[in-house]
Protein backbone atom coordinates (compact mmCIF):
# COMPACT_ATOMS: atom_id res chain seq x y z
CA UNK A 1 0.00 0.00 0.00
CA UNK A 2 2.68 2.33 0.85
CA UNK A 3 4.66 1.72 -1.65
CA UNK A 4 2.05 2.40 -4.16
CA UNK A 5 1.19 5.83 -2.33
CA UNK A 6 5.34 6.79 -2.25
CA UNK A 7 5.64 5.87 -6.35
CA UNK A 8 2.12 6.84 -7.78
CA UNK A 9 3.43 7.48 -11.42
CA UNK A 10 5.28 3.56 -11.65
CA UNK A 11 3.18 1.25 -12.72
CA UNK A 12 5.76 -0.96 -12.83
CA UNK A 13 6.79 -0.66 -9.59
CA UNK A 14 3.11 -0.80 -8.88
CA UNK A 15 2.78 -4.22 -10.60
CA UNK A 16 5.69 -5.36 -8.35
CA UNK A 17 3.78 -4.18 -5.34
CA UNK A 18 0.70 -6.41 -6.50
CA UNK A 19 2.73 -8.96 -7.75
CA UNK A 20 4.45 -8.91 -3.86
CA UNK A 21 0.99 -9.06 -2.01
CA UNK A 22 -0.31 -11.44 -4.46
CA UNK A 23 2.76 -13.85 -3.12
CA UNK A 24 2.03 -13.32 0.07
CA UNK A 25 -1.72 -13.81 0.18
CA UNK A 26 -0.83 -17.10 -1.74
CA UNK A 27 1.63 -18.04 0.67
CA UNK A 28 -0.51 -17.44 3.82
CA UNK A 29 -3.58 -19.33 1.51
CA UNK A 30 -0.96 -22.07 1.84
CA UNK A 31 0.02 -22.32 4.74
CA UNK A 32 -3.61 -21.90 5.88
CA UNK A 33 -4.56 -25.35 3.70
CA UNK A 34 -1.59 -27.01 4.75
CA UNK A 35 -3.15 -26.32 8.62
CA UNK A 36 -6.17 -27.42 7.33
CA UNK A 37 -4.83 -30.59 5.81
CA UNK A 38 -2.72 -31.53 9.06
CA UNK A 39 -5.74 -31.21 11.22
CA UNK A 40 -7.96 -33.38 9.37
CA UNK A 41 -4.92 -35.81 9.85
CA UNK A 42 -4.31 -34.82 13.75
CA UNK A 43 -8.07 -35.51 14.53
CA UNK A 44 -8.47 -38.91 12.62
CA UNK A 45 -4.96 -39.55 14.93
CA UNK A 46 -6.52 -38.27 17.50
CA UNK A 47 -9.46 -40.34 17.59
CA UNK A 48 -7.26 -44.08 16.42
CA UNK A 49 -5.50 -42.74 19.79
CA UNK A 50 -8.49 -42.33 22.30
CA UNK A 51 -10.04 -45.24 20.53
CA UNK A 52 -6.96 -47.48 21.45
CA UNK A 53 -5.92 -45.77 24.95
CA UNK A 54 -9.46 -46.87 26.12
CA UNK A 55 -10.62 -49.41 24.38
CA UNK A 56 -7.92 -52.06 24.67
CA UNK A 57 -7.59 -52.37 28.56
CA UNK A 58 -10.57 -54.37 28.08
CA UNK A 59 -8.03 -57.06 26.66
CA UNK A 60 -6.84 -57.67 29.87
CA UNK A 61 -10.36 -58.42 31.46
CA UNK A 62 -11.53 -60.09 28.46
CA UNK A 63 -9.25 -61.84 25.90
CA UNK A 64 -9.72 -60.49 22.44
CA UNK A 65 -10.33 -64.01 21.13
CA UNK A 66 -13.46 -64.06 23.70
CA UNK A 67 -14.63 -60.59 23.19
CA UNK A 68 -14.40 -61.15 19.61
CA UNK A 69 -16.09 -64.56 19.39
CA UNK A 70 -18.29 -64.28 22.73
CA UNK A 71 -21.74 -64.36 22.17
CA UNK A 72 -23.14 -63.02 25.64
CA UNK A 73 -23.12 -59.49 26.40
CA UNK A 74 -24.25 -58.63 29.85
CA UNK A 75 -22.20 -54.93 31.00
CA UNK A 76 -24.45 -54.53 33.80
CA UNK A 77 -23.54 -57.87 35.69
CA UNK A 78 -21.92 -59.12 38.03
CA UNK A 79 -19.19 -59.94 36.65
CA UNK A 80 -20.09 -58.57 33.77
CA UNK A 81 -19.31 -60.63 30.08
CA UNK A 82 -18.16 -58.76 27.27
CA UNK A 83 -19.14 -60.57 23.55
CA UNK A 84 -19.73 -58.71 20.70
CA UNK A 85 -20.10 -61.67 17.92
CA UNK A 86 -24.14 -60.73 18.31
CA UNK A 87 -23.48 -57.10 16.91
CA UNK A 88 -20.58 -58.16 14.63
CA UNK A 89 -22.72 -60.21 12.98
CA UNK A 90 -26.11 -57.58 13.15
CA UNK A 91 -24.03 -55.39 11.38
CA UNK A 92 -22.95 -57.35 8.81
CA UNK A 93 -26.33 -58.39 7.81
CA UNK A 94 -27.90 -55.09 8.24
CA UNK A 95 -25.67 -53.28 5.69
CA UNK A 96 -25.51 -56.45 3.37
CA UNK A 97 -29.15 -55.96 3.05
CA UNK A 98 -29.40 -52.23 3.00
CA UNK A 99 -26.90 -52.59 0.53
CA UNK A 100 -27.91 -55.08 -1.56
CA UNK A 101 -31.64 -52.95 -1.55
CA UNK A 102 -29.99 -49.20 -2.69
CA UNK A 103 -27.32 -49.63 -4.80
CA UNK A 104 -29.67 -51.06 -7.89
CA UNK A 105 -32.70 -48.86 -7.49
CA UNK A 106 -29.66 -46.27 -6.30
CA UNK A 107 -28.04 -46.61 -9.61
CA UNK A 108 -30.79 -47.02 -12.04
CA UNK A 109 -32.42 -43.91 -10.69
CA UNK A 110 -28.75 -42.23 -11.35
CA UNK A 111 -28.73 -43.50 -14.66
CA UNK A 112 -32.42 -42.67 -15.52
CA UNK A 113 -31.24 -38.91 -14.54
CA UNK A 114 -28.49 -38.68 -16.55
CA UNK A 115 -29.41 -40.56 -19.86
CA UNK A 116 -32.70 -41.29 -19.82
CA UNK A 117 -35.09 -38.35 -18.15
CA UNK A 118 -35.64 -34.88 -19.89
CA UNK A 119 -33.16 -32.20 -18.81
CA UNK A 120 -36.30 -30.52 -16.75
CA UNK A 121 -37.35 -33.86 -15.41
CA UNK A 122 -33.91 -34.49 -13.48
CA UNK A 123 -33.30 -30.67 -13.01
CA UNK A 124 -36.18 -30.69 -11.19
CA UNK A 125 -35.70 -34.49 -9.18
CA UNK A 126 -32.37 -34.10 -8.10
CA UNK A 127 -32.95 -31.83 -5.73
CA UNK A 128 -36.07 -33.81 -4.47
CA UNK A 129 -33.65 -36.98 -4.43
CA UNK A 130 -30.94 -34.84 -1.80
CA UNK A 131 -33.47 -33.71 0.26
CA UNK A 132 -34.31 -37.11 1.50
CA UNK A 133 -30.39 -37.13 2.77
CA UNK A 134 -31.56 -33.88 4.85
CA UNK A 135 -33.79 -36.30 6.59
CA UNK A 136 -32.90 -36.50 10.36
CA UNK A 137 -32.49 -40.13 11.47
CA UNK A 138 -34.66 -40.20 14.35
CA UNK A 139 -37.47 -38.96 11.99
CA UNK A 140 -36.17 -42.05 9.91
CA UNK A 141 -36.56 -43.98 13.32
CA UNK A 142 -40.35 -43.09 14.27
CA UNK A 143 -40.94 -43.82 10.17
CA UNK A 144 -39.61 -47.40 10.68
CA UNK A 145 -41.83 -47.90 13.77
CA UNK A 146 -45.02 -46.39 12.82
CA UNK A 147 -45.41 -47.42 9.25
CA UNK A 148 -42.43 -49.82 8.06
CA UNK A 149 -42.24 -52.13 11.63
CA UNK A 150 -46.37 -53.57 11.11
CA UNK A 151 -45.81 -53.84 7.34
CA UNK A 152 -42.92 -55.82 7.82
CA UNK A 153 -44.56 -58.16 10.30
CA UNK A 154 -47.79 -58.39 8.81
CA UNK A 155 -45.63 -58.95 5.19
CA UNK A 156 -43.50 -61.86 7.11
CA UNK A 157 -46.21 -63.11 9.46
CA UNK A 158 -43.62 -62.17 12.26
CA UNK A 159 -44.19 -61.93 16.23
CA UNK A 160 -42.37 -58.53 15.95
CA UNK A 161 -41.85 -55.50 13.01
CA UNK A 162 -39.03 -54.87 15.04
CA UNK A 163 -35.95 -56.41 13.32
CA UNK A 164 -32.88 -56.31 11.25
CA UNK A 165 -35.07 -56.32 7.82
CA UNK A 166 -36.77 -53.19 8.83
CA UNK A 167 -33.60 -51.49 9.91
CA UNK A 168 -32.21 -52.40 6.60
CA UNK A 169 -34.95 -51.19 4.61
CA UNK A 170 -34.78 -47.98 6.63
CA UNK A 171 -31.61 -47.61 6.05
CA UNK A 172 -31.08 -48.53 2.40
CA UNK A 173 -33.58 -45.29 1.80
CA UNK A 174 -31.36 -43.03 3.62
CA UNK A 175 -28.47 -44.18 1.92
CA UNK A 176 -29.73 -44.08 -1.40
CA UNK A 177 -29.85 -40.28 -2.01
CA UNK A 178 -26.00 -40.01 -1.53
CA UNK A 179 -25.77 -43.08 -4.31
CA UNK A 180 -28.17 -41.42 -6.73
CA UNK A 181 -26.27 -38.19 -6.31
CA UNK A 182 -22.71 -39.45 -6.57
CA UNK A 183 -23.16 -41.80 -9.22
CA UNK A 184 -25.44 -39.26 -11.53
CA UNK A 185 -22.22 -36.66 -11.15
CA UNK A 186 -20.04 -40.03 -12.38
CA UNK A 187 -21.91 -40.68 -15.20
CA UNK A 188 -22.29 -37.24 -16.26
CA UNK A 189 -18.55 -37.00 -16.40
CA UNK A 190 -18.89 -39.68 -19.01
CA UNK A 191 -17.55 -37.92 -22.17
CA UNK A 192 -19.93 -37.08 -24.81
CA UNK A 193 -17.88 -38.70 -27.51
CA UNK A 194 -17.66 -42.19 -25.69
CA UNK A 195 -21.95 -42.31 -26.07
CA UNK A 196 -21.87 -41.10 -29.63
CA UNK A 197 -19.21 -43.65 -30.69
CA UNK A 198 -21.41 -46.07 -29.12
CA UNK A 199 -24.71 -45.24 -30.86
CA UNK A 200 -22.43 -44.37 -34.44
CA UNK A 201 -21.73 -48.49 -33.82
CA UNK A 202 -25.68 -48.91 -33.94
CA UNK A 203 -26.00 -49.33 -30.00
CA UNK A 204 -29.34 -48.78 -28.24
CA UNK A 205 -30.27 -46.54 -26.00
CA UNK A 206 -29.83 -49.75 -23.09
CA UNK A 207 -26.58 -50.98 -24.52
CA UNK A 208 -24.79 -47.58 -24.41
CA UNK A 209 -25.99 -47.27 -20.81
CA UNK A 210 -25.20 -50.67 -19.72
CA UNK A 211 -21.86 -51.61 -22.06
CA UNK A 212 -20.39 -47.69 -21.91
CA UNK A 213 -21.82 -45.04 -19.34
CA UNK A 214 -22.12 -47.65 -16.47
CA UNK A 215 -18.47 -49.10 -17.18
CA UNK A 216 -17.26 -45.78 -17.28
CA UNK A 217 -18.08 -44.27 -14.89
CA UNK A 218 -17.38 -47.46 -12.22
CA UNK A 219 -15.09 -45.77 -10.42
CA UNK A 220 -17.23 -42.90 -9.52
CA UNK A 221 -20.14 -45.16 -8.92
CA UNK A 222 -17.91 -47.79 -6.82
CA UNK A 223 -17.33 -44.14 -4.35
CA UNK A 224 -20.88 -44.20 -4.18
CA UNK A 225 -21.60 -47.45 -2.65
CA UNK A 226 -18.89 -46.82 -0.23
CA UNK A 227 -20.44 -43.72 1.23
CA UNK A 228 -23.93 -45.71 0.74
CA UNK A 229 -22.42 -49.02 2.58
CA UNK A 230 -20.35 -46.36 5.28
CA UNK A 231 -23.73 -44.53 6.05
CA UNK A 232 -25.25 -47.70 6.78
CA UNK A 233 -22.65 -49.12 8.57
CA UNK A 234 -21.96 -46.07 10.98
CA UNK A 235 -25.83 -44.88 10.74
CA UNK A 236 -26.98 -45.15 14.90
CA UNK A 237 -30.78 -43.67 15.65
CA UNK A 238 -32.38 -45.78 13.27
CA UNK A 239 -31.15 -49.29 13.77
CA UNK A 240 -31.60 -48.76 18.23
CA UNK A 241 -35.14 -47.53 17.51
CA UNK A 242 -35.97 -50.02 14.76
CA UNK A 243 -33.60 -53.17 14.73
CA UNK A 244 -35.20 -54.83 18.06
CA UNK A 245 -32.57 -54.99 20.50
CA UNK A 246 -32.04 -58.50 20.64
CA UNK A 247 -28.45 -59.43 22.39
CA UNK A 248 -28.76 -63.30 20.28
CA UNK A 249 -26.82 -63.65 17.32
CA UNK A 250 -29.42 -63.36 14.68
CA UNK A 251 -29.63 -66.23 12.11
CA UNK A 252 -32.36 -64.69 9.73
CA UNK A 253 -32.64 -61.17 8.88
CA UNK A 254 -36.07 -61.06 10.29
CA UNK A 255 -34.87 -61.96 14.28
CA UNK A 256 -34.40 -58.66 16.37
CA UNK A 257 -30.41 -57.55 16.92
CA UNK A 258 -28.71 -55.04 18.22
CA UNK A 259 -25.92 -53.47 16.10
CA UNK A 260 -22.70 -52.82 16.60
CA UNK A 261 -23.44 -49.04 16.75
CA UNK A 262 -26.10 -49.51 18.71
CA UNK A 263 -24.59 -51.29 21.34
CA UNK A 264 -22.51 -48.29 21.92
CA UNK A 265 -25.08 -46.10 22.02
CA UNK A 266 -26.86 -47.93 24.64
CA UNK A 267 -24.06 -48.60 26.70
CA UNK A 268 -21.93 -45.20 26.69
CA UNK A 269 -24.36 -43.64 28.75
CA UNK A 270 -24.24 -45.31 32.25
CA UNK A 271 -20.49 -46.46 31.63
CA UNK A 272 -18.42 -44.47 34.26
CA UNK A 273 -15.12 -43.12 32.77
CA UNK A 274 -12.33 -45.80 33.18
CA UNK A 275 -14.15 -48.67 34.26
CA UNK A 276 -14.78 -52.01 32.43
CA UNK A 277 -18.20 -51.15 30.33
CA UNK A 278 -16.51 -48.17 29.18
CA UNK A 279 -13.28 -49.77 28.14
CA UNK A 280 -15.58 -52.14 26.16
CA UNK A 281 -17.75 -49.76 24.52
CA UNK A 282 -14.59 -47.84 23.05
CA UNK A 283 -12.94 -51.68 22.16
CA UNK A 284 -16.41 -52.00 20.50
CA UNK A 285 -15.77 -48.40 18.15
CA UNK A 286 -12.15 -49.35 17.68
CA UNK A 287 -13.10 -52.62 16.26
CA UNK A 288 -16.15 -50.92 14.30
CA UNK A 289 -13.47 -48.37 13.11
CA UNK A 290 -11.15 -51.11 11.49
CA UNK A 291 -14.00 -52.37 10.47
CA UNK A 292 -14.93 -49.42 8.24
CA UNK A 293 -10.86 -48.71 7.47
CA UNK A 294 -10.77 -52.59 5.77
CA UNK A 295 -13.70 -51.61 3.67
CA UNK A 296 -12.53 -48.81 2.60
CA UNK A 297 -8.89 -49.99 1.47
CA UNK A 298 -10.69 -53.22 -0.12
CA UNK A 299 -12.79 -50.62 -2.05
CA UNK A 300 -9.32 -48.64 -3.09
CA UNK A 301 -8.04 -51.85 -4.18
CA UNK A 302 -11.05 -52.43 -6.19
CA UNK A 303 -10.92 -49.09 -7.74
CA UNK A 304 -7.43 -49.23 -8.71
CA UNK A 305 -7.95 -52.62 -10.36
CA UNK A 306 -11.12 -51.22 -12.25
CA UNK A 307 -9.22 -47.50 -13.23
CA UNK A 308 -5.91 -49.85 -14.63
CA UNK A 309 -8.65 -52.14 -16.60
CA UNK A 310 -10.42 -49.03 -17.85
CA UNK A 311 -7.03 -47.38 -18.67
CA UNK A 312 -6.26 -46.79 -22.65
CA UNK B 1 -33.90 -42.71 21.15
CA UNK B 2 -31.97 -41.07 24.03
CA UNK B 3 -32.03 -37.86 22.28
CA UNK B 4 -36.06 -37.85 21.99
CA UNK B 5 -36.75 -38.76 25.26
CA UNK B 6 -34.71 -36.42 27.24
CA UNK B 7 -37.49 -34.10 28.34
CA UNK B 8 -35.54 -31.08 28.56
CA UNK B 9 -37.86 -28.41 30.64
CA UNK B 10 -36.88 -25.39 29.08
CA UNK B 11 -36.04 -22.87 31.55
CA UNK B 12 -38.42 -19.57 32.12
CA UNK B 13 -36.22 -17.05 30.37
CA UNK B 14 -36.76 -13.93 30.31
CA UNK B 15 -37.93 -13.08 33.39
CA UNK B 16 -36.65 -10.81 35.96
CA UNK B 17 -36.43 -11.09 39.78
CA UNK B 18 -38.60 -7.49 39.85
CA UNK B 19 -41.55 -9.62 39.46
CA UNK B 20 -41.40 -11.09 42.99
CA UNK B 21 -40.96 -14.48 43.95
CA UNK B 22 -38.76 -15.82 46.50
CA UNK B 23 -35.85 -14.10 45.71
CA UNK B 24 -33.93 -18.07 45.36
CA UNK B 25 -31.78 -17.90 42.29
CA UNK B 26 -29.43 -20.87 40.58
CA UNK B 27 -29.64 -23.32 37.92
CA UNK B 28 -29.12 -27.12 38.29
CA UNK B 29 -28.82 -30.42 36.19
CA UNK B 30 -31.05 -33.68 36.93
CA UNK B 31 -29.89 -36.64 34.77
CA UNK B 32 -31.23 -40.48 35.51
CA UNK B 33 -34.15 -42.57 35.42
CA UNK B 34 -36.39 -42.69 32.09
CA UNK B 35 -39.30 -43.42 34.64
CA UNK B 36 -38.94 -40.43 37.23
CA UNK B 37 -38.41 -38.26 34.44
CA UNK B 38 -42.39 -36.97 34.08
CA UNK B 39 -42.15 -36.60 37.79
CA UNK B 40 -38.91 -34.25 38.21
CA UNK B 41 -40.48 -32.24 34.99
CA UNK B 42 -43.27 -31.60 37.18
CA UNK B 43 -41.57 -30.51 39.59
CA UNK B 44 -39.10 -28.75 37.97
CA UNK B 45 -41.58 -26.94 35.68
CA UNK B 46 -43.72 -25.85 39.30
CA UNK B 47 -40.48 -24.83 41.10
CA UNK B 48 -39.45 -22.16 38.38
CA UNK B 49 -42.75 -20.74 38.65
CA UNK B 50 -42.58 -20.52 41.77
CA UNK B 51 -39.18 -18.98 41.84
CA UNK B 52 -38.65 -16.88 38.58
CA UNK B 53 -34.28 -16.72 39.60
CA UNK B 54 -34.29 -20.48 39.32
CA UNK B 55 -33.62 -22.64 35.99
CA UNK B 56 -33.85 -26.64 36.11
CA UNK B 57 -32.93 -29.02 33.10
CA UNK B 58 -34.23 -32.70 33.36
CA UNK B 59 -33.11 -35.53 31.07
CA UNK B 60 -33.77 -39.02 31.38
CA UNK B 61 -31.77 -41.47 29.91
CA UNK B 62 -31.82 -43.98 32.25
CA UNK B 63 -30.62 -44.35 35.90
CA UNK B 64 -27.25 -45.86 34.86
CA UNK B 65 -26.33 -43.00 33.03
CA UNK B 66 -27.41 -40.47 35.75
CA UNK B 67 -25.46 -42.39 38.55
CA UNK B 68 -22.45 -42.29 35.97
CA UNK B 69 -22.81 -38.89 35.75
CA UNK B 70 -23.30 -38.27 39.45
CA UNK B 71 -19.80 -40.30 39.76
CA UNK B 72 -18.31 -38.04 36.82
CA UNK B 73 -18.95 -34.96 38.78
CA UNK B 74 -22.02 -33.81 35.76
CA UNK B 75 -24.97 -33.50 37.27
CA UNK B 76 -26.27 -31.91 40.11
CA UNK B 77 -28.99 -33.85 41.25
CA UNK B 78 -29.27 -38.30 39.69
CA UNK B 79 -32.72 -39.26 39.70
CA UNK B 80 -32.63 -43.06 39.85
CA UNK B 81 -35.68 -45.94 39.90
CA UNK B 82 -33.03 -48.32 41.42
CA UNK B 83 -30.91 -48.00 44.52
CA UNK B 84 -27.21 -46.98 44.08
CA UNK B 85 -24.87 -50.48 44.19
CA UNK B 86 -21.93 -50.20 46.72
CA UNK B 87 -19.65 -51.05 43.57
CA UNK B 88 -20.86 -47.49 42.79
CA UNK B 89 -20.79 -46.08 45.70
CA UNK B 90 -16.84 -47.43 46.07
CA UNK B 91 -16.39 -45.69 42.17
CA UNK B 92 -17.88 -42.67 43.33
CA UNK B 93 -15.74 -42.13 46.86
CA UNK B 94 -12.91 -42.97 44.65
CA UNK B 95 -13.22 -39.66 42.74
CA UNK B 96 -14.38 -37.41 45.83
CA UNK B 97 -18.48 -37.75 45.53
CA UNK B 98 -20.06 -38.49 48.74
CA UNK B 99 -24.01 -40.28 46.87
CA UNK B 100 -26.43 -38.99 49.39
CA UNK B 101 -29.99 -40.67 48.62
CA UNK B 102 -33.21 -39.43 49.49
CA UNK B 103 -36.25 -41.39 48.32
CA UNK B 104 -39.21 -38.92 46.43
CA UNK B 105 -41.63 -41.30 45.42
CA UNK B 106 -42.61 -45.16 45.04
CA UNK B 107 -43.09 -47.11 42.31
CA UNK B 108 -45.53 -50.03 41.50
CA UNK B 109 -43.22 -51.90 38.77
CA UNK B 110 -46.10 -52.73 36.51
CA UNK B 111 -46.23 -55.90 33.94
CA UNK B 112 -48.25 -54.70 31.04
CA UNK B 113 -49.62 -56.77 28.06
CA UNK B 114 -52.08 -55.92 25.02
CA UNK B 115 -55.33 -55.84 26.02
CA UNK B 116 -56.64 -58.77 23.69
CA UNK B 117 -54.33 -61.25 25.27
CA UNK B 118 -56.44 -62.92 27.85
CA UNK B 119 -53.89 -64.06 30.33
CA UNK B 120 -54.18 -62.15 33.16
CA UNK B 121 -52.29 -62.78 36.21
CA UNK B 122 -48.74 -64.61 36.36
CA UNK B 123 -46.63 -65.50 39.28
CA UNK B 124 -43.03 -64.16 39.63
CA UNK B 125 -41.26 -67.29 38.64
CA UNK B 126 -43.52 -67.20 35.64
CA UNK B 127 -42.00 -63.73 34.77
CA UNK B 128 -38.70 -64.62 35.01
CA UNK B 129 -38.79 -67.96 32.95
CA UNK B 130 -40.58 -65.60 30.16
CA UNK B 131 -37.77 -63.41 30.35
CA UNK B 132 -35.23 -65.70 30.61
CA UNK B 133 -36.87 -67.47 27.16
CA UNK B 134 -37.58 -70.66 29.45
CA UNK B 135 -41.08 -70.15 28.88
CA UNK B 136 -41.98 -68.53 25.15
CA UNK B 137 -45.57 -69.65 24.48
CA UNK B 138 -48.68 -68.08 25.87
CA UNK B 139 -49.95 -71.35 26.37
CA UNK B 140 -47.53 -72.74 28.75
CA UNK B 141 -48.79 -69.32 31.31
CA UNK B 142 -52.78 -70.25 30.80
CA UNK B 143 -53.49 -67.91 26.91
CA UNK B 144 -53.50 -68.91 23.87
CA UNK B 145 -51.52 -70.92 21.52
CA UNK B 146 -49.17 -67.86 20.28
CA UNK B 147 -45.69 -67.08 20.78
CA UNK B 148 -44.51 -64.33 23.47
CA UNK B 149 -42.76 -61.55 22.63
CA UNK B 150 -40.25 -60.45 25.69
CA UNK B 151 -39.94 -56.63 25.77
CA UNK B 152 -37.03 -54.92 28.25
CA UNK B 153 -35.59 -52.00 28.25
CA UNK B 154 -31.77 -51.57 27.72
CA UNK B 155 -28.91 -51.76 29.92
CA UNK B 156 -28.86 -47.69 30.69
CA UNK B 157 -32.08 -48.35 32.54
CA UNK B 158 -32.82 -48.54 36.61
CA UNK B 159 -36.00 -50.62 35.95
CA UNK B 160 -34.26 -53.09 33.23
CA UNK B 161 -31.43 -53.97 36.95
CA UNK B 162 -34.53 -53.40 39.48
CA UNK B 163 -36.53 -55.71 37.30
CA UNK B 164 -33.62 -58.75 36.67
CA UNK B 165 -33.02 -58.04 40.32
CA UNK B 166 -36.52 -58.74 41.84
CA UNK B 167 -38.26 -60.53 38.81
CA UNK B 168 -35.69 -62.58 37.02
CA UNK B 169 -33.22 -63.37 39.92
CA UNK B 170 -36.36 -63.98 41.61
CA UNK B 171 -34.87 -61.56 44.66
CA UNK B 172 -36.40 -62.84 48.29
CA UNK B 173 -38.21 -65.85 46.84
CA UNK B 174 -37.28 -69.41 47.57
CA UNK B 175 -36.17 -70.38 44.10
CA UNK B 176 -33.81 -67.20 43.95
CA UNK B 177 -31.07 -67.37 41.34
CA UNK B 178 -28.39 -64.64 41.05
CA UNK B 179 -26.96 -66.21 37.98
CA UNK B 180 -30.12 -65.83 35.81
CA UNK B 181 -29.95 -63.41 33.00
CA UNK B 182 -32.41 -61.58 30.20
CA UNK B 183 -32.39 -64.26 27.98
CA UNK B 184 -31.26 -63.43 24.24
CA UNK B 185 -34.51 -63.40 22.73
CA UNK B 186 -35.47 -60.04 24.81
CA UNK B 187 -36.28 -57.14 22.89
CA UNK B 188 -34.48 -54.08 24.73
CA UNK B 189 -35.68 -51.13 23.69
CA UNK B 190 -34.09 -47.56 24.13
CA UNK B 191 -37.41 -45.95 26.54
CA UNK B 192 -40.31 -46.79 28.08
CA UNK B 193 -42.60 -45.13 25.48
CA UNK B 194 -41.42 -47.39 22.81
CA UNK B 195 -42.07 -50.10 24.87
CA UNK B 196 -45.30 -49.55 25.93
CA UNK B 197 -46.64 -48.55 22.25
CA UNK B 198 -45.23 -51.87 20.81
CA UNK B 199 -47.36 -53.48 23.33
CA UNK B 200 -50.40 -51.59 22.60
CA UNK B 201 -49.74 -52.71 18.77
CA UNK B 202 -48.86 -56.54 19.31
CA UNK B 203 -50.88 -58.74 21.12
CA UNK B 204 -48.23 -61.38 21.80
CA UNK B 205 -46.09 -58.63 23.64
CA UNK B 206 -44.94 -58.18 26.98
CA UNK B 207 -43.47 -55.17 28.91
CA UNK B 208 -42.76 -53.74 31.89
CA UNK B 209 -42.97 -49.81 32.93
CA UNK B 210 -43.12 -47.82 35.81
CA UNK B 211 -46.22 -47.18 36.83
CA UNK B 212 -46.72 -43.57 35.80
CA UNK B 213 -46.49 -45.11 31.83
CA UNK B 214 -49.50 -47.23 32.51
CA UNK B 215 -52.12 -46.03 29.46
CA UNK B 216 -55.85 -47.49 28.86
CA UNK B 217 -53.94 -48.90 25.72
CA UNK B 218 -52.20 -51.23 27.77
CA UNK B 219 -53.31 -54.03 30.44
CA UNK B 220 -51.89 -54.33 33.69
CA UNK B 221 -51.11 -58.07 34.86
CA UNK B 222 -51.81 -59.10 38.32
CA UNK B 223 -48.53 -60.37 40.14
CA UNK B 224 -48.35 -63.24 41.99
CA UNK B 225 -44.88 -63.87 44.93
CA UNK B 226 -46.06 -67.36 44.67
CA UNK B 227 -48.52 -69.81 42.71
CA UNK B 228 -50.42 -69.75 45.96
CA UNK B 229 -50.52 -66.47 47.05
CA UNK B 230 -53.33 -64.14 45.22
CA UNK B 231 -52.61 -62.24 42.70
CA UNK B 232 -52.27 -58.59 42.94
CA UNK B 233 -52.90 -55.47 40.84
CA UNK B 234 -50.71 -52.43 40.59
CA UNK B 235 -52.15 -49.36 42.31
CA UNK B 236 -51.09 -46.48 44.39
CA UNK B 237 -53.21 -48.38 47.08
CA UNK B 238 -50.99 -52.10 46.62
CA UNK B 239 -47.71 -50.01 46.91
CA UNK B 240 -48.53 -48.65 49.49
CA UNK B 241 -49.73 -51.46 52.18
CA UNK B 242 -47.05 -53.14 50.92
CA UNK B 243 -49.24 -56.18 49.17
CA UNK B 244 -47.71 -55.84 45.66
CA UNK B 245 -44.51 -57.74 45.45
CA UNK B 246 -42.39 -55.86 42.82
CA UNK B 247 -42.92 -51.92 44.32
CA UNK B 248 -39.64 -50.12 44.65
CA UNK B 249 -38.50 -46.63 45.73
CA UNK B 250 -37.90 -43.54 43.05
CA UNK B 251 -34.45 -41.78 44.71
CA UNK B 252 -32.74 -38.64 44.10
CA UNK B 253 -28.71 -38.52 44.77
CA UNK B 254 -26.80 -35.48 45.56
CA UNK B 255 -23.04 -35.26 46.49
CA UNK B 256 -23.24 -35.30 50.18
CA UNK B 257 -26.56 -33.45 52.07
CA UNK B 258 -27.97 -31.42 50.03
CA UNK B 259 -27.57 -27.83 50.20
CA UNK B 260 -28.72 -23.91 48.96
CA UNK B 261 -31.17 -24.17 46.07
CA UNK B 262 -31.03 -27.72 45.39
CA UNK B 263 -31.99 -28.42 49.03
CA UNK B 264 -34.82 -25.85 48.78
CA UNK B 265 -35.82 -27.66 45.30
CA UNK B 266 -36.09 -31.39 47.41
CA UNK B 267 -38.11 -30.01 50.18
CA UNK B 268 -40.45 -28.85 47.71
CA UNK B 269 -40.54 -32.15 46.31
CA UNK B 270 -41.05 -33.90 49.09
CA UNK B 271 -44.02 -31.35 50.85
CA UNK B 272 -47.22 -32.36 51.09
CA UNK B 273 -48.08 -30.03 47.47
CA UNK B 274 -44.92 -31.49 45.89
CA UNK B 275 -46.37 -35.19 46.92
CA UNK B 276 -49.67 -34.11 45.17
CA UNK B 277 -47.76 -34.41 41.61
CA UNK B 278 -46.72 -37.67 42.70
CA UNK B 279 -50.63 -39.01 42.63
CA UNK B 280 -51.48 -36.76 39.33
CA UNK B 281 -48.18 -38.46 37.59
CA UNK B 282 -49.27 -41.42 38.36
CA UNK B 283 -46.58 -42.53 41.01
CA UNK B 284 -47.13 -43.58 44.61
CA UNK B 285 -46.89 -40.87 47.18
CA UNK B 286 -44.90 -41.48 50.13
CA UNK B 287 -46.99 -42.01 53.33
CA UNK B 288 -46.67 -39.21 55.97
Amino acid sequence: MRQENTAPTAAGISRLGLGRRLRLGERVIEGWILLAGLLAIIVLLGIVFILVKEGLPIFAHTPPWEFLFGTSWYPVSDPPTFGIAPFFVATLMITLIATAVAVPIGVACAAYLSEVAPRRVSEAAKPVIELLAGIPSVMMGFIGLALLSPFVQSLFNLNTGLCGLTAAIMLSMMSLPIIVSVSEDALRAVPQEFKEASYALGATKWETVWHVCIPSALSGIAAAVMLGVGRAIGETMTVLMVAGGALAVPVSPTDPMTTMTAAIASGIGNAVRGGLQYQAVFAVGLILFILTLAVNIIAERVLERQKRKFAR
Amino acid sequence: MIATTLALTTCTGGTTLTNGGSGLSGSFKIIGSNTVTPLSSIWAEEFMNDNPGVSISVSGPGSGVGIAALIDGTTDICQASRLIRSSEIEQAQANGVDPYEIQVATDALSVVVNPANPVSELTIAQLSGIYTNQITNWKEVGGTDTPIVAIARDTNSGTHVFFKEHVVQMAGLATADKTLEYGNKVLQLPSTEEGVSQVAGNPNAIFYAGLGYVNDEVKTIAVKRTADDAGVQPSVATALDGSYPVARPLVYYTDGMPQGVIKDYIDYCLSATGQEEVVAIGFVPLAH
